[in-house]
């Protein structure tokens, strides 16, 4: 019996870091939001960018994920 | 299409059938927490996910070529065999449906193919060891795995958003799921049809349709691909209830961080070939994100209930194929014929038992608990 140890490793590090690297990312972007609509300008124009640049890396990690999914673009 | 007698015409439409239990029964693990927190509306949540696995199943055949060339040696599988083992999948979905338990649909089908197979054809043509390597192991690991992401992400979603405004909080995270949500159905999509595609591959070959090794027709993928996006926006609302609301009381940055958990541990264990359970990695990720916010409630009566569920659901799935097998080696055509129509009586009464105390759109929020009992005298319906 032949079982891949290395093959599950693989997918239980790469799950964790990508959840983990995700999430966070994802909710620094809501706090920048939470930010931009609680404060005045100054922090309103800070928080914006905060989530427009969370918000992107994590649509550039579905992109990637959906990627992934189609073999035709390998 | 000469090769296609009778018999594989009713293997083809058992698997369709089953097919649509499958995605039936797993709507809940893309959708069960955007619907539990609001982030959805119901009706939508299964609209989406719905068309995102027809959309799903058009996008690759990977997985489908391990199933039909993996587990069972696909030379001496007949489609008696492959009929057999559908019937037990299929009922033991139905059941597990009845009393919302999200067991393993995948496992089902792999435990009625064992099954029908080891009566059919000896328990030499039954790979074990891909058994264990292809589907135990992952099946014991990935669940682990998700919930331990889920737990982590979690925990750290509140730490930072601790002195944040809720209602923001609660607002991003809800879209957040939305698109989460989204990429596990497309990822559900792509692993679960597969798996109906292998096995009416699997028939097509062993009926000599198609060459040993042949990837599946079009046709094929676009019918897998309707049937469980049909079954899907059907929606099981037995399971989504138990999914969303029984196994702990779900807010939306642990229905993001579980949701998250679950697509990088499907789409990272898809890369790599394994077929694992999406419906043990989603309830894995909701476990392990009841966790992660401090003082949650999870009810271990329910996970232990779900755990146990998946141990019998291969076993059990394996006894009805057998069977199922068994008669139909003995009894011929005519066996093929009773082993349907017992199994249609089945599948009637189940879904008869279930109208007693019906789970809708309507009323899938409203408790924790799913019941074959008929409700409570003062809430009972004259419709229900």
């Amino acid at each position: 019996m032949h079982v891949d140890w290395s093959a599950l490793g693989q997918v239980a590090a790469v799950s964790l870091g990508v959840t983990l690297a995700v999430v966070v990312v994802f909710t620094l972007g809501v706090l920048g939001l939470s930010r931009a609509e609680g404060s005045g300008t100054g922090g309103s124009a800070v928080g914006r960018a905060q989530a427009a640049l969370c918000f992107l890396a994590c649509a550039a990690v579905v992109g990637y994920g959906i990627w992934l999914i189609v073999p035709q673009f390998h | 299409m000469d090769h296609i007698t009778f018999l594989v015409a009713v293997v083809i439409v058992t698997a369709l059938a089953f097919d649509f239990t499958n995605g039936f029964h797993d709507t809940a693990n893309a959708m069960a927490t955007s619907i539990a927190t609001g982030a959805l509306k119901p009706r939508t949540a299964v609209l989406i996910s719905g068309v995102l696995n027809i959309a799903g199943a058009f996008l690759s055949t990977e997985v489908a070529k391990t199933i039909s060339g993996g587990i069972v040696d696909d030379a001496q599988v007949t489609p008696v065999m492959i009929f057999a083992g559908l019937v037990g999948a299929i009922l033991w979905n139905l059941l597990t449906w009845l009393v919302g338990l999200p067991s393993s649909s995948s496992h089902a089908l792999f435990g009625g193919l064992i099954g029908a197979v080891w009566v059919g054809a000896g328990s030499h043509a039954v790979h074990f060891d891909k058994v264990v390597d292809k589907v135990l192991i992952p099946a014991v690991a990935s669940p682990v795995v998700a919930g331990v992401a889920a737990l982590a992400a979690t925990y750290l979603a509140y730490r930072l958003t601790a002195r944040a405004r809720r209602d923001a909080v609660t607002k991003g995270f809800r879209l957040g799921q939305v698109a989460s949500a989204s990429l596990v159905s497309l990822a559900h999509g792509t692993n679960d049809a597969q798996k109906t595609m292998g096995v009416i591959t699997l028939t097509l070959i062993s009926a000599g349709a198609l060459g040993q090794d042949a990837g599946p027709p079009v046709w094929v993928i676009a019918s897998a691909g309707l049937a469980i996006g049909l079954g899907t926006y059907l929606g099981g609302w037995r399971i989504i209830r138990t999914m969303g609301k029984g196994l702990t009381e779900i807010h939306s940055p642990q229905g993001f961080a579980a949701e998250t958990a679950s697509t990088a541990v499907i789409l990272t264990s898809a890369h790599l070939g394994f077929a694992l359970s999406t419906t043990q990695v989603a309830s894995g990720s909701i476990l392990g994100a009841g966790l992660g916010r401090r003082l949650a409630e999870v009810r271990w009566g329910v996970a232990g209930r779900m755990a146990l569920a998946w141990l019998i659901t291969l076993p059990a799935a394996a006894l009805v194929g057998g069977l199922a097998a068994s008669v139909v080696k003995h009894g011929g055509n005519v066996g093929t014929v009773v082993i349907a129509l017992v199994a249609l009586a089945l599948a009637a009464t189940i879904f008869a038992l279930s109208r007693r105390n019906p789970v809708r759109a309507g009323n899938v929020n409203d408790h924790h608990e799913v019941t074959v009992r008929h409700p409570a005298p003062a809430h009972a319906g004259p419709a229900a």
